[in-house]
């Protein structure tokens, strides 16, 4: 059973039981305001709570919120996987008060919650540092309070916000996590600033959920159009919930128009390709791949690489069933790079702390 | 090789180009600065005819943001897709490890000389007192 | 400085492919801005010269994003005798048609794309312009092209007023629609169109590009036409996604949907995610009868138009193997800059049914020729 090999999940998410449970977290203004302004709750309309997705039935307790504390996660995740170490990735909305200094002060008192409940108390547990993507600035800042802590092994930003995350004015984010070794997790969701679907306003959340890996699409092709790589060489980025199976095609696209446009974006110097194979990564789930199992090795003939792939659950979100979080037909030589090898080498304070 | 007589210089000025046949291929002539380049006529991607293309110079950058333009005049582009092809070497710009047009060496001869020497006038009627631009195959 | 073709070839050229052919996108252009004019009524040509067909974008005249070539097109596409590519039909006939022995041609005209305009009476009066001009102009002096209506698709019930003008006209065998609307074409303001569709026996065209007014990504707008290009992909994966999970195969379930221009090496990874996320979610999408991938194999076809290019060969004739070899339409995208020459474009080997599938077959089955 692959368990045995303990793996690493890049991708798991604790739910912030509400507004009470941050609250010690804030200054005295904001928790003030927060309180004597009726705040609701950050639940983004990405994974509205009782969806069939956005938790496992046999995940779901009978009362109060999934995923929302440590026993939870040990019972229904990590000690069933066997789990190594998992990387708690917080959906909870930061980023989507208009205000930045709102949500910087939700990013601050997510953060603190992260490492006061979770962190420091089950030694197989990092997170992503969660940043307010309303102001470059204020994100930087909080990079810069946390990374010290090497617990933190990653950034957290969604796939969707105000402008597409290759543009510039996001690139001291990108500068500061490049200095702390820490690559930048794009998950999938949105700050709602523009419709979900680059056609319009969805009317399902269905609609919407399958338009997210139609928006790492775009915010690989801005990435990369943007010289965000070129410009920060040892930048990682990790694709989080993406979906993987649309790569190679996106690719094979990309890379055609490439060819006769240099001249509009000459800092892009090699083939997207290699430095897609370079400088990006995909949480396996969901993998969105084919059902025939020839097919899915066709599939993973045209991805190339064998490094691209994290394992990850994505717990508690629905993407499979029991433990099978493997999808069949995984060529059985990668098993031992996505479940540790490549987890190891994307997120360098891994091999630090172990 | 075979050598080819295709033009006169005077046929070709400085910055122009002019369409020959030899042996069935087309081929551009490229006049840059008073060196002659041939490339055959025919992008490696989908066949788009490079004598319809325009000349550019290369851009390229070190630093998103910066445009390090130079060699203007020296690049021909495929009319259809826009490849680039450096008119000196065939090499296409944007993926020269994988991608060249066919280029052919390419002389000026004195009238003189031709009218004597070996070489056969394929296509032009060689007159001595004229430069000619002679091609390798 | 733009060449003109030195050396355009009349008589027909060798076609490698060794049959006649139906290009599946064909883009026809009037001569100038008043070419329309003979077949606009006064009051709009005043108003087209005061005003102008002010699109969803910034720009009075112009794309949103600079082409990389001028009108985006071939630089080998001017005609000898003046106008943009595209406009002059002799041209075209010798560049195109002859050229690479194109028995079926379908024009879809979308310069100028009277479906973008902010004005709804405006827009329906330059359609109906448009539909005259392709038949006057285009499909009757030219058997072998058939034309798309095109219509005011923002207005659903005055699209259906144009489409019903034209029904059983032979000139039209298909229904033109752009991909990027005000909302995504799944959703009802656009099913008028697609019950006077079915009601006629018509395709649905869906060609890349328009302009809806949102950005072309859900993050919102990129820098460079490159993404603008690479997006049409995107786009299209969100409209698709809409019109079958909106119901609209369910509603109108012999609708054919023709999705042109935006290359289809993307869809069976869509069509996978589609029918992986579907049977957890049902209980939101009641309506629904079938898995998407059944409907995209029953109601969806695709122009191959710009052909992706995966640098192993195998991994092309997978990706056809998993949308079908039936399911694929051939087009040049004449005459445009990323142009498929249909002798060269298609880098493997095919037998002889899926030569003729692909290159004529498909087409004549959906377009009824």
């Amino acid at each position: 059973m692959f368990y045995d090999m303990k793996p690493i999940d890049c991708d798991v998410h604790p739910a912030v039981p509400g507004l009470d449970a941050l609250l010690p977290y804030f200054d005295d203004h904001w928790r003030e305001t927060l309180v004597q302004r009726g705040m609701h709750e950050l639940n983004s309309i990405s994974y509205p709570n009782n969806s069939p997705l956005t938790v496992r039935k046999d995940w779901r307790p009978a009362q109060g919120r999934a995923a929302s504390s440590l026993e939870q996660f040990q019972a229904q995740l990590l000690d069933p996987f066997n789990t190594r170490t998992a990387i708690l990735n917080c959906l909870y909305g930061v980023q989507l008060p208009f205000s930045e200094d709102m949500g910087a002060a939700y990013a601050r008192a997510v953060n603190d919650w992260l490492k006061r409940e979770w962190l420091d108390k089950d030694d197989r547990l990092r997170a992503s540092i969660v940043v307010p993507m309303q102001s470059p600035e204020l994100a930087v800042e909080e990079i810069e309070r946390l990374a010290p802590d090497k617990r933190f092994v990653q950034v957290l930003v969604l796939v969707m916000g105000e402008t597409p995350l290759g543009r510039r004015h996001h690139w001291p984010i990108y500068k500061a996590a490049e200095r702390h070794g820490l690559p930048i997790g794009v998950h999938a969701g949105s700050s709602y600033r523009h419709p979900v679907t680059p056609v319009g306003w969805p009317t399902t959340s269905t609609e919407d959920y399958i338009n997210q890996s139609i928006g790492f699409q775009s915010q690989l092709a801005s990435l990369i159009s943007e010289g965000v790589f070129k410009a920060h060489p040892k930048l990682k980025i990790v694709f989080l919930e993406s979906g993987v199976s649309w790569l190679p095609s996106f690719l094979w696209r990309f890379t055609k128009y490439w060819r006769g446009l240099t001249m509009e974006i000459p800092w892009v110097d090699r083939p997207p390709d290699e430095i897609v194979r370079d400088h990006v990564r995909f949480s396996l789930q969901p993998f969105d791949g084919p059902t025939n199992i020839d097919d899915v090795e066709r599939l993973f003939e045209h991805l190339g690489s064998d490094e691209l792939i994290l394992f990850s659950t994505d717990y508690p979100h629905w993407q499979f069933d029991g433990t099978d979080a493997l999808p069949e037909g995984i060529p059985k030589a990668m098993l031992q790079k996505i479940l540790i090898d490549n987890p190891k080498s994307t997120y360098s304070r891994l091999q630090e702390t172990g | 090789m075979p050598r080819h007589v295709v033009a006169t210089v005077d046929e070709i000025p400085v910055g122009k180009r002019k369409l020959v046949t030899v042996d069935d291929r087309e081929i551009v002539i490229f006049n840059l600065n008073g060196e002659f380049y041939g490339l055959l006529n025919r992008c490696p991607h989908q066949g788009g005819k490079l004598c319809d293309g325009v000349l550019a110079g290369i851009v390229k950058s070190e630093n998103p943001g910066d445009y390090d333009y130079s060699r203007s005049g020296e690049i021909i582009r495929c009319p259809w897709h826009g490849w680039h092809f450096d008119i000196r070497t065939g090499q296409s710009w944007g993926d020269p490890d994988r991608v060249y047009t066919k280029h052919y060496t390419v002389s000026i001869e004195a009238g003189k000389t031709l009218v004597e020497g070996p070489y056969k006038a394929e296509t032009v009627e060689v007159c001595v007192d004229n430069d000619y631009i002679v091609i390798e195959t | 400085m733009n060449i003109h073709a030195s050396n355009v070839k009349t008589d027909k050229q060798k076609s490698r492919i060794g049959l006649a052919i139906a290009d599946g996108d064909i883009h026809p252009r009037p001569k100038s801005s008043t070419a329309l004019f003979p077949y606009l009524a006064t009051r709009w040509q005043e108003h087209l010269s005061t005003y102008g067909l002010i699109p969803r974008h910034g720009y009075q005249v112009g794309p949103a994003y600079p082409k990389g070539n001028p009108d985006a097109s071939r630089r080998d596409a001017y005609p000898p005798g003046g106008g943009a590519p595209g406009s002059d039909l002799d041209f075209m006939r010798a560049q195109l048609l002859d050229s690479h022995n194109i028995e079926l041609g379908i024009l879809n005209a979308i310069t100028p794309a009277p479906g973008n305009a902010q004005n709804p009476d405006l827009a329906a009066a330059m359609c109906r312009a448009l539909n005259e001009w392709q038949v006057a102009e285009w499909t009757e002096p030219e058997p072998r092209l058939k034309a798309s209506i095109v219509v005011p698709y923002e207005d659903g019930q005055a699209a259906a007023k144009e489409i019903e003008h034209w029904a059983g006209n032979p000139n039209f065998v298909q229904i033109l629609l752009m991909s990027r609307t005000a909302d995504p074409l799944g959703q009802r303001r656009y099913w008028p169109i697609y019950e006077a569709a079915v009601r006629n026996n018509l395709p649905i065209g869906i060609h890349a590009f328009g302009y809806g007014g949102y950005p072309v990504t859900g993050s919102g707008w990129p820098s460079y036409y490159i993404e603008e290009m690479s997006g049409h992909s995107q786009c299209c994966q969100a409209l698709l996604a809409s019109i079958i999970l909106e119901g609209v195969f369910e509603h109108f379930p012999t609708l054919k949907v023709v999705l042109i221009e935006a290359g289809f090496a993307w869809l069976p990874a869509l069509s996978w995610r589609l029918d992986n996320h579907i049977h957890k979610l049902k209980s939101e999408l009641p309506h629904l009868k079938h898995t998407p991938s059944e409907y995209i194999k029953s109601n969806i076809w695709l122009t191959t138009q710009p052909m992706e290019e995966p640098s192993r060969r195998k991994h092309l004739s997978d990706t056809f193997d998993w949308i079908g070899w039936d399911r694929l339409i051939f087009a040049t995208d004449y005459p445009h800059w990323d142009f498929d020459d249909p002798s060269e474009a298609l880098p493997i080997r095919l037998d002889e049914t899926k030569r003729k599938a692909l290159f004529r077959e498909n087409a004549r089955h959906v377009y009824g020729v």
